[in-house]
C-alpha cells in the first residue's frame, strides 16, 4: 500500500511534473522566478494550496456532484448527476483557499506577501491548481491519493519554480542578446529544463 | 619569437576600440593568444596572478580527451571489420565503405585497417562539427563583439565522441548548431550557459530523430546478420539476454578497455581513467564530481541489486558493470565535470555529482524507455546546480553572520 502512494508521489513530482511535463502555471512561473527566497514562497504557497484544495474537491466531487452521489440524502437522487458543477465548485474551492493563505501570510510574513504582490490572488487562476483538481477527478483518485497527489504535484511545481529561479540568479552574470533579455531567455530556459525531465518520461509506475 | 610578438604588437593598436579593424578584433585576440599568453593584467582592487586562463585550460581538457578520441578511431574500425570478417555482416552503401574498398584495405581486423575505417566515420562527423559548430561561434563572435573561445574547441571535440558512428552528417550539423546556440550563445558564450552544449545538442538529436540515434542497428556501421547481434551491452542488459561475470572477466575487461558497440568515444573506461588522471592531476577536473558520480552509482545499483526484482532483469546488473558501460565513464570525466554548468562550490560538487550517480542507475534500471541514462542525469542535475549553489553559498554567509556578528 504504501508503494502505492510512493509511487503516485513520485509520479506526480517528477515524472508527471505540473510545470515542465504539462506546463501548467506558466503564468507565475515565468513572472516569480526571478529570485530563489520568493520562488520558494510562491512554491510553498502553491504546495500548501493544492494539498488543501485536492482533496477537499475531492470530498465535495464524491459526496455532492457525481451521479449518485447524493443517495445519502434520498434514494431519489440516484440518477442525480451535478457533475456539470465540477469546473463552478473546484474553482470556489481555489479561490476560497487562495484567500485564507493571502490572509495567513499577510499577517505572518508581510515581507513574502509584498514580494508575490499581485501573484498571490492569481494562484486562484493559476492552472496547476486547477489541473490539480481536473486530473483529481479524471483519474479517480480516492480521498488519500488525492491528498498523496495534490502534495506531490505542488512540490513538483516548486521544486521547478525554485530551480528556475536560482538559474535565473546565476544568469545575471550572462551575456544575454538584448533582444531576448527577460521573457525570451526564461522561456528557452523552460524547454531546456523540460528536456532535463524528459529523463523520467516513460517511467511506469 | 621576439620578431613575433614585435609583429603582433605593430598590428595591435588597428584592432583596438577606435581602430580601423576594431570589428575583426575577435580573430585577432584568437590568433594572438594562441601563440602567447595574454599581456593583460586586471584592472581594479581584486588581481588575479595565475598561468591558467581559458585556452590553457581547454587544451588540457582536449588533450585528455585524446586517449578516448584514439579509442574512438580504433574501436568505431574494430567493431565494423569484426563484424564483417567474423561475424558475416555486410558492409554498408555509404560513401565511406566505397572509400574504404577504393583503398584497397581488407576486413581483417588489424590495426590499421581497424584505425582507417574507424577514422572514415569519425573523422567526417568532427569535420562536420568544427565546419558548422566553428562558423557559429565566429558568427556570434563578431555580432555579439565577444571573444572566439575556445571553450567551442572542447564542444567540438565532446561532440562527436557521444554519437553513433552511423550517425547522418546532416543530423550532426543541426544538433552541433543547436547546442552551439541555443545552449550555449543565448546566454551569451562560453562561461554563461546553464546546460552543457554537447549535451544540449546530442539530447536534442535524441528525441529529434531517435531513429537515428538509438536502438540496435546504429552502433556498428556494418549490416548485422541480425538486429539483435549490433545491441549495446545496457540494452542486452534491459532484454535480459546479457550475463554479468565478476571483474578481469573476458566480458568485463571487453567493456573495459572498450570493445564493445556503442557510441564513438563512449565505450572506452580504461580510455576515460587516463582522461581523469590527466584532469584531476592537473585540477581542471573536479575530483569532487568524479567522486560524488562514482559513489552515488555504487550506492544505488548495490541497493538496487540488494532489493532486486522477478521481472526487470536491470536490477541485478552489478555497479561494477555500471561502470564500464554506456557513457557512464565518459559522461563523469569529460561532462559532469564540465566547469561552467556544473556546480561552482567544493561541497556542492560532491552533492551534484551524487545526484548524476542516483539518477543515471535509476534512469537505466526503472526508466524502460531508455537503457542508457547518463546524458539524462546530466542534463538534469546541470538544471539543479546553480540551486545547489545558492544553498551552500546561503549557509556560508549565514555562518560567518554568526561568526563575525555583521555582514
Amino acid at each position: 500500500m504504501l508503494e502505492h502512494y510512493l509511487s503516485l508521489a513520485t509520479k506526480a513530482i517528477f515524472v508527471e511534473n505540473m510545470a515542465l511535463a504539462f506546463f501548467l502555471g506558466m503564468c507565475s512561473f515565468l513572472a516569480v522566478s526571478k529570485k530563489v527566497e520568493t520562488a520558494i514562497g510562491l512554491g510553498a504557497a502553491v504546495t500548501f494550496v493544492q494539498a488543501v484544495t485536492v482533496p477537499l474537491n475531492n470530498v465535495l466531487y464524491n459526496v455532492l456532484l457525481r451521479e449518485g452521489a447524493l443517495t445519502w440524502i434520498s434514494d431519489d437522487f440516484a440518477t442525480l448527476d451535478l457533475s456539470f458543477l465540477t469546473f463552478l465548485t473546484l474553482i470556489g474551492t481555489i479561490a476560497a483557499s487562495v484567500q485564507v493563505v493571502e490572509m495567513v501570510l499577510d499577517k505572518y510574513a508581510p515581507a513574502l506577501y509584498s514580494a508575490l504582490g499581485v501573484f498571490l490572488p492569481l494562484i486562484a487562476v493559476n492552472c496547476a491548481i486547477l489541473g490539480g483538481s481536473l486530473f483529481m477527478v479524471e483519474r479517480d483518485y480516492n480521498l488519500a491519493e488525492s491528498t498523496v497527489f495534490g502534495v506531490g504535484s505542488g512540490v513538483g511545481w516548486a521544486m521547478a519554480v525554485v530551480a528556475l529561479a536560482a538559474i535565473r540568479e546565476k544568469m545575471r552574470y550572462s551575456n544575454v542578446p538584448p533582444q531576448l533579455r527577460g521573457l525570451g531567455i526564461t522561456f528557452i530556459v523552460t524547454g531546456l529544463m523540460a528536456l532535463g525531465f524528459m529523463a523520467f518520461a516513460g517511467i511506469q509506475l | 619569437m621576439k620578431a613575433l610578438r614585435d609583429f603582433l604588437d605593430k598590428w595591435a593598436p588597428k584592432f583596438e576600440k577606435g581602430g580601423p579593424w576594431h570589428k575583426y578584433h575577435a580573430f585577432f585576440e584568437a590568433n594572438d593568444t594562441i601563440l602567447f599568453s595574454p599581456g593583460e593584467v586586471t584592472k581594479g582592487p581584486t588581481h588575479v596572478r595565475d598561468a591558467m586562463n581559458l585556452k590553457r585550460m581547454m587544451i588540457v581538457v582536449v588533450a585528455a580527451l585524446m586517449p578516448c578520441v584514439l579509442m574512438a578511431l580504433y574501436n568505431t574500425g574494430y567493431q565494423a571489420n569484426h563484424a564483417v570478417h567474423d561475424l558475416g555482416a555486410l558492409p554498408l552503401d555509404t560513401w565511406q565503405e566505397s572509400l574504404y574498398q577504393a583503398m584497397r584495405l581488407s576486413y581483417a581486423p588489424t590495426l590499421l585497417n581497424n584505425v582507417a575505417h574507424g577514422a572514415l566515420y569519425f573523422l567526417p562527423v568532427w569535420i562536420v562539427t568544427f565546419v558548422v559548430g566553428g562558423h557559429i561561434e565566429v558568427a556570434f563572435a563578431l555580432v555579439r563583439r565577444h571573444e572566439i573561445n575556445e571553450g567551442f574547441l572542447v564542444t567540438g571535440f565532446l561532440f562527436p565522441c557521444i554519437l553513433p558512428p552511423t550517425i547522418p552528417l546532416w543530423q550532426v550539423a543541426i544538433g552541433i548548431a543547436f547546442g552551439v546556440i541555443i545552449g550555449k550563445e543565448v546566454f551569451g558564450g562560453t562561461g554563461m550557459n546553464v546546460l552543457n552544449p554537447a549535451l544540449t545538442g546530442r539530447a536534442f538529436l535524441f528525441f529529434a530523430y531517435p531513429a537515428q540515434i538509438s536502438g540496435n542497428s546504429v552502433w556498428i556501421s556494418a549490416h548485422m546478420p541480425d538486429a539483435a547481434s549490433g545491441a549495446t551491452w545496457l540494452s542486452r542488459a534491459a532484454e535480459g539476454t546479457a550475463t554479468f561475470g565478476p571483474i578481469g572477466s573476458p566480458d568485463w575487461m571487453d567493456a573495459f578497455v572498450g570493445l564493445v558497440p556503442g557510441s564513438m568515444a563512449e565505450t572506452s573506461a580504461l580510455a576515460c581513467l587516463l582522461g581523469a588522471a590527466l584532469l584531476i592531476f592537473t585540477r581542471v577536473g573536479s575530483w569532487r564530481t568524479m567522486a560524488g558520480v562514482l559513489v552515488g552509482t555504487t550506492l544505488t545499483s548495490v541497493a538496487l541489486s540488494t532489493i532486486g526484482s522477478d521481472t526487470n532483469p536491470m536490477f541485478a546488473m552489478p555497479f561494477y558493470w555500471h561502470l564500464v558501460l554506456g557513457g557512464w565513464a565518459f559522461g563523469a570525466v569529460f561532462m559532469a565535470t564540465d566547469p561552467v554548468s556544473s556546480a561552482f562550490t567544493d561541497k556542492g560538487k560532491l552533492i551534484y555529482g551524487f545526484g548524476i550517480g542516483v539518477l543515471v542507475v535509476l534512469v537505466r534500471v526503472v526508466n524502460p524507455a531508455y537503457p542508457e541514462g547518463m546524458m539524462l542525469a546530466i542534463l538534469f542535475m546541470n538544471m539543479f546546480a546553480p540551486l545547489i549553489d545558492h544553498v551552500f553559498v546561503q549557509a556560508n554567509i549565514k555562518r560567518r553572520v554568526a561568526r563575525y556578528g555583521a555582514r
